[in-house]
């Protein structure tokens, strides 16, 4: 319908063509949530295998804790010298610390550090689950009587729950370093009064509320990454075509869930 | 033991299978014939539930696998055992644990009990020294091995061989045959073969079924095969380029 409208009207085209995605991103979500369900049953069913789980755990630190770390750390030091320069406006400058602070542990802390397990994460677990999907060895699982969603995802998903919120508590805490560094030793403000001003207005909730929602977004992004991977067909281009859009996918699920999670949390 | 009845399978605009009947008893061993691309693999994934037909029946025992739940599914797919065209050894794993995996899922043997069963079902299809590699080390006919003797590891009741002998030497491939056949005797299962390679055929062949244009056009015995009036058949098993099959 929409390829017809756009032809007779260009102005028609940009809503046609958001129409199909939204549509797409519906059924998708559709098909995600049946994975999610099936998960969740077999998931609380015995055997629990902790050691896939913490081979997962591993994997998923390792593969996205330097970025994390990286990021945080000018994320931080960029915070600072942003709301320095903003602050100094109306001699606000002293609350350089706490802004850094809440910002990082509220909302940048878990946001950035999901948005770079999408990326990192995210695609090895399409790639690999892909991998096996198009090689024959899901099926092969599924004839040894195995569940796939039991031995692949469950772990995968339990271990992006545990290790989110890790993640992010590194984050948080070489952010608020990384903005330290630039308001002492670059900007010069006093350490004393940064600290004092760092700890003063942020409470556990803050950093809880975080956690929480870094928590959500592991568990979405190894769910959304593992579908992809157990959707993919098509050989080594479905492979990457099942990478691609598990990056994609599961970064727009970090942020738009994070807007319903930050209502949801400060309401 | 197995029937299959009116089986139809699409992919998108595809039609691969268009009517499929096909009867396999208990103990025989069911040979499968037909041209590259012509549905067996899809045919054979239908018997153990990998995929589901748009119509028709897959009945094991008389049960119907498409009306069962996962439970159901999961206990019927245990009886089966299934070498894939592409072996699809898992290559997070050794050859060991390839071969003793379902072992390790469903048994309380102890590892070292699952080493020694995996070491002797290597040993069938001669494979010795390789229980320590990962698949990524072997050849191509070696994986085809080792998803064999991973097909077998918990004696099960029904076998299903998508190609075992494609990408052997013809030495290996009367090994596999051998195997096939003292397989079916020793354990009396329920084989069905997938195969182009005629002498395997024949050799481990009860019956034999061809597969064509979606449907099965002949069924008997090799003998009857062998003296099928039916030209296709005949040009199939001779291997001719001249003939009702033409290359696409
Ligand atoms: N998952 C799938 N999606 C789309 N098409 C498929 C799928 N599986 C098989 N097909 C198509 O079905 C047809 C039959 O495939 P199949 O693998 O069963 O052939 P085959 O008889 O086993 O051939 P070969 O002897 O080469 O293994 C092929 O044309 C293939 O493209
Ligand atoms: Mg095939």
């Amino acid at each position: 319908m929409s390829d017809a409208s756009a032809q007779g009207n260009p102005l028609l085209a940009v809503p046609g063509a958001v129409g199909r995605v939204v549509l797409e991103l519906l059924t998708e979500v559709g098909c995600i949530s049946r994975y999610l369900f099936q998960s969740l049953r077999e998931g609380v069913r015995p055997p629990y295998r902790p050691r896939d789980i913490f081979r997962q755990m591993e994997v998923l630190g390792v593969n996205s804790m330097p970025v994390v770390l990286i990021t945080a750390v000018f994320t931080g030091m960029v915070l600072a010298l942003q709301s320095y320069t903003g602050f100094k406006r109306f001699n606000a400058e002293s609350l350089v610390g706490t802004v850094v602070a809440l910002s990082m542990t509220r909302e940048l802390g878990p946001v950035l550090t999901g948005l770079i397990t999408s990326g990192r994460a995210g695609a090895s677990i399409a790639a690999e689950l892909g991998t096996m999907r198009v090689t024959e060895q899901i099926d092969a699982l599924t004839t040894m009587g195995v569940s796939a969603v039991k031995y692949l995802m469950v772990p995968r998903i339990i271990a992006g729950i545990i290790m989110l919120p890790v993640l992010t508590i590194f984050a948080d805490v070489v952010g608020i370093a990384g903005g330290y560094f630039v308001g002492v030793e670059i900007l010069d403000a006093n350490p004393t009064v940064y600290i004092k001003r760092t700890f003063d207005y942020l409470e556990t909730q803050d950093i809880i509320s975080g956690l929480i929602k870094a928590s959500v977004f592991g568990g979405l992004i190894a769910l959304i990454s593992s579908y992809k991977g157990f959707t993919a067909d098509g050989g080594a281009e479905g492979v990457g075509r099942a990478t691609t859009g598990a990056v994609v996918l599961s970064s727009m699920a970090v942020l738009i869930s994070n807007y319903f999670l930050t209502s949801i949390i400060t309401g | 033991m197995i029937a299959i009845e009116g089986l139809h399978k699409g992919f998108g605009a595809k039609q691969v299978l268009r009517g499929v009947d096909l009867n396999i008893e208990r103990g025989e061993t069911m040979v499968i014939i037909g041209g590259s691309g012509s549905g067996k693999s899809v045919l054979i994934k239908h018997i153990i539930g990998l995929l589901f037909p748009e119509r028709g029946k897959v009945l094991i025992d008389g049960a119907d696998l498409c009306a069962m739940n996962d439970a159901e599914l999961t206990a019927v797919r245990r009886r089966f055992g299934m070498l894939f065209q592409s072996a699809a050894l898992f290559d997070s794993m050794n050859v060991w644990q390839n071969v003793g995996f379902a072992l390790m899922q469903h048994t309380a043997l102890s590892r070292d009990e699952v080493m020694g069963i995996a070491e002797e079902r290597l040993k069938w299809v001669g494979l010795t020294d390789v229980l320590h590699l990962m698949p990524s080390e072997l050849s191509g006919g070696m994986r085809k091995r080792v998803g064999l003797a991973r097909a077998i590891a918990m004696d099960p009741e029904i076998v299903l061989y998508d190609e075992p002998t494609t990408g052997l030497d013809p030495i290996m491939a009367d090994v596999i045959n051998r195997l096939i056949r003292s397989v079916q005797e020793r354990l009396g299962v329920t084989s069905v073969v997938i195969t182009h390679d005629m002498v395997s055929a024949y050799h481990v062949a009860d019956r034999m079924a061809m597969l064509y244009k979606g449907e099965i056009i002949e069924v008997g015995t090799p003998d009857e095969i062998r003296g099928s009036a039916n030209a296709i058949v005949r040009q199939f098993i001779t291997g001719s380029s001249e003939g009702p099959i033409t290359a696409q």
